[in-house]
């Protein structure tokens, strides 16, 4: 239909574009995984597996690794249990409200992140909001320390910060659930509790996972947030991949833990794409 | 299945069922804000009828349908089922079952899990749940497709499913919208028959919605035909279609012609043709007539006209092949047009005698817009 040049004019800038910006600095890492620093801050370009080695042997890295994948959990469970009730009342009961409530939901993802971060940093600080609140009306007599600079700081924003992710999946899911499946179960005797647990939540399955990758991988990978308000307990493993490529200058290790996590993620999209298409019916 | 067993015994007079009464729906009225969808319906159904709403679409028959499944309430209005007040019970506490017009089957379940469903949230033991949902199966002739996602099986195949799931439970009366509505002629006259002899079978009382007066005629015990939100009338098929109540009964139902008389000392003179005139015990005024185009006669030019009948000439303007009969329009002195039914390859002149008896003309109320 379409002429050959005129397919190769609309198709080469794309194609361009991920060569140079995604092709080429994977390579570039998968090389770098593979080398090493010299004393004297050169690279060597000698070829083994002795960074992957110390990801797993150098106790900092892999405790690190874990305590992110531990946040990164935590935000997303909560992400679900706030989401998900959310995103049910929103597509079952909001009536002629729903659009706006709907808007609500997403308007702090205009927001800039890095706004929404420091917001709970002044909230959470020990000359903060909380602590302010908290001492003003005498629970406490002094700031509370492990608000801020702590996991719990770190989760908490995290958790404000992704629940629209999973929320959006999740609402879409329940909003192409046939009304008439829900009014077959209630005329077939289900309460709507039993309505719920039998019809509705099987039906947004493919919802939920999806929106459980998004708050997990995305949260996995943040590393603004530890930054900000995570403190030293804080840490997760891109702040470590970022020293490595930054002042710690050995770009090699950096890589190889980039590579693992890459590695990590993409099986989770891998699993949760298989998931999702177990649980869907259209 | 040990359904209540009733015998098969064809119903009814147009008054009331004959059994007794199951469902009485009184005064019910509904709106969606200013918009009217029912007025004032009240009709009652019988134990083991088959009673069906028929009417266009926009009539209010899928309202009323939902308003005794429970899915909308009424906005004024009563529905009992004996003694038992249905109208204020939420959807899941009616000894009602409905078979949805997209059959409404649940995707993620298997075609045995869905004729469970019922059986399953009532907390049943699950032998029990076992032997009923294959004995239902087995009524629909669905075994074969028990372990099926509703996505792998016909159309067909999924009402079956659907009817099943509703029937397993043993509702007291089963609601049925538009349920033949999407599948193709042959399988729909096939289902038509299934259908009817199923309900006979099982004995419960059936209130089937649909847009089709055929399918109204050929499974019904009664008819409730509504018109704009309003009862037209309520009557056995024969009945409906031999005595309309209102001109628009007898044209949604079948073909008419539509007279207009003048009655004056027991004598009907049609306005549009004059020379049509018969004696009728009618008072004096404007009075609408029906008149079907099979109770009109084609008669031989020679033959001398029957004493008692009512004799016109007329002009043909057209015919219509239908099969065993045709359809023929024509024009009678005065502009009247009339559809006569004639059996095939009559050999219809230009001109042709027709007879009518004039107790084959029933008199209608009008219905606005539509004389």
């Amino acid at each position: 239909m379409f002429s050959r040049a005129y397919k190769t004019i609309v198709t080469a800038p794309p194609l361009l574009w991920a060569t140079v910006f995604l092709l080429v600095p994977y390579v570039l890492m998968f090389c770098y995984s593979f080398w090493s620093v010299s004393a004297a801050q050169a690279i060597i370009h000698s070829w083994d597996l002795a960074n992957y080695k110390k990801l797993f042997q150098v106790d900092v890295y892999w405790q690190t690794l874990l305590r992110s994948m531990w946040i990164a959990a935590r935000v997303t469970i909560f992400s679900l249990v706030l989401g998900y009730p959310l995103a049910y009342f929103l597509s079952f009961y909001a009536g002629k409200r729903k659009d706006l409530l709907y808007q609500l939901v997403i308007i702090p993802l205009w927001v800039s992140y890095l706004v929404r971060a420091y917001a709970w940093k002044t909230i959470l600080g020990s000359d903060g909001v909380m602590n302010t609140l908290l001492q003003y009306v005498h629970l406490t007599k002094h700031p509370l320390e492990f608000l801020l600079y702590s996991p719990f700081a770190v989760v908490l924003t995290l958790t404000h910060i992704y629940t629209p992710f999973a929320f959006l999946p999740i609402y879409a899911a329940l909003e192409h659930i046939p009304r008439n499946l829900v009014e077959a179960s209630h005329d077939l005797g289900a309460t709507p509790v039993q309505t719920f647990w039998r019809v509705i939540f099987p039906l947004s399955i493919p919802g939920v996972v999806a929106g459980a990758t998004f708050a997990f991988v995305l949260s996995l990978g943040d590393f603004l947030a530890p930054l900000l308000l995570g403190g030293p307990s804080g840490i997760m493993i891109s702040n470590i991949v970022v020293s490595l490529f930054g002042a710690a200058y050995n770009w090699p290790l950096g890589a190889a833990i980039s590579l693992c996590m890459l590695l990590l993620v993409v099986s989770l999209l891998f699993l949760s794409e298989r998931l999702e298409k177990k649980w869907s019916f259209s | 299945m040990a359904f209540i067993t009733s015998s098969a015994a064809s119903i009814t007079t147009a008054e009331s069922p004959t059994k007794s009464t199951l469902l009485s729906i009184r005064n019910v009225a509904k709106s969606f804000g200013k918009n009217v969808v029912l007025r004032e319906i009240s009709l009652e159904i019988g134990e083991g009828e088959f009673l069906t709403i028929l009417g266009e679409s926009g009539s209010g028959k899928t309202t009323l349908l939902r308003i005794i499944a429970g899915f909308e309430s009424a906005s004024s209005g009563e529905v009992w089922m004996g003694e038992e007040r249905l109208d204020r019970q939420p959807p899941y506490r009616r000894r009602v079952n409905t078979v949805f017009q997209h059959y409404a089957l649940f995707p993620h379940l298997t075609v045995e899990q869905n004729v469970a469903y019922g059986l399953r949230v009532a907390g049943r033991p699950e032998a029990e749940v076992a032997s009923r949902v294959a004995e239902a199966l087995e009524k629909v002739r669905m075994t074969a497709h028990a372990k099926s996602k509703p996505s792998k099986i016909s159309g067909g195949q999924q009402q079956r499913v659907a009817l099943a799931r509703a029937l397993v439970n043993r509702p007291r009366l089963l609601l049925l919208d538009e349920p033949l509505s999407a599948l193709d002629a042959n399988l729909r006259r096939q289902m038509q028959v299934e259908l009817k002899s199923l309900q006979r079978e099982v004995g419960i009382a059936f209130v089937f919605v649909t847009h089709d007066q055929e399918e109204a005629m050929v499974m019904s015990d009664r008819i409730a035909l509504l018109r704009s939100g309003e009862l037209e009338q309520i009557a056995t098929p024969r009945e409906i279609y031999s005595q309309p109540a209102t001109a628009y009964v007898a044209q949604f139902i079948g073909h008419t012609n539509l007279l207009q008389g003048d009655v004056r000392q027991g004598v009907v003179r049609v306005a549009q043709s004059e020379s049509l005139s018969w004696p009728a015990q009618v008072p004096d005024g404007q009075v609408l007539f029906s008149l079907r185009p099979e109770s009109i006669q084609v008669v031989a030019a020679a033959r001398p006209g029957t004493p008692g009948r009512v004799r016109v000439r007329s002009r043909l303007l057209q015919q219509a092949f239908h099969g065993a009969t045709e359809l023929i329009r024509v024009e009678c002195p005065g502009g009247l047009v009339l559809t006569v039914r004639t059996p095939s390859g009559a050999g219809i002149q230009k001109e042709v005698d027709l007879e009518f008896s004039p107790a084959s003309v029933v008199q209608v109320r009008p219905s606005p817009g539509r004389n």
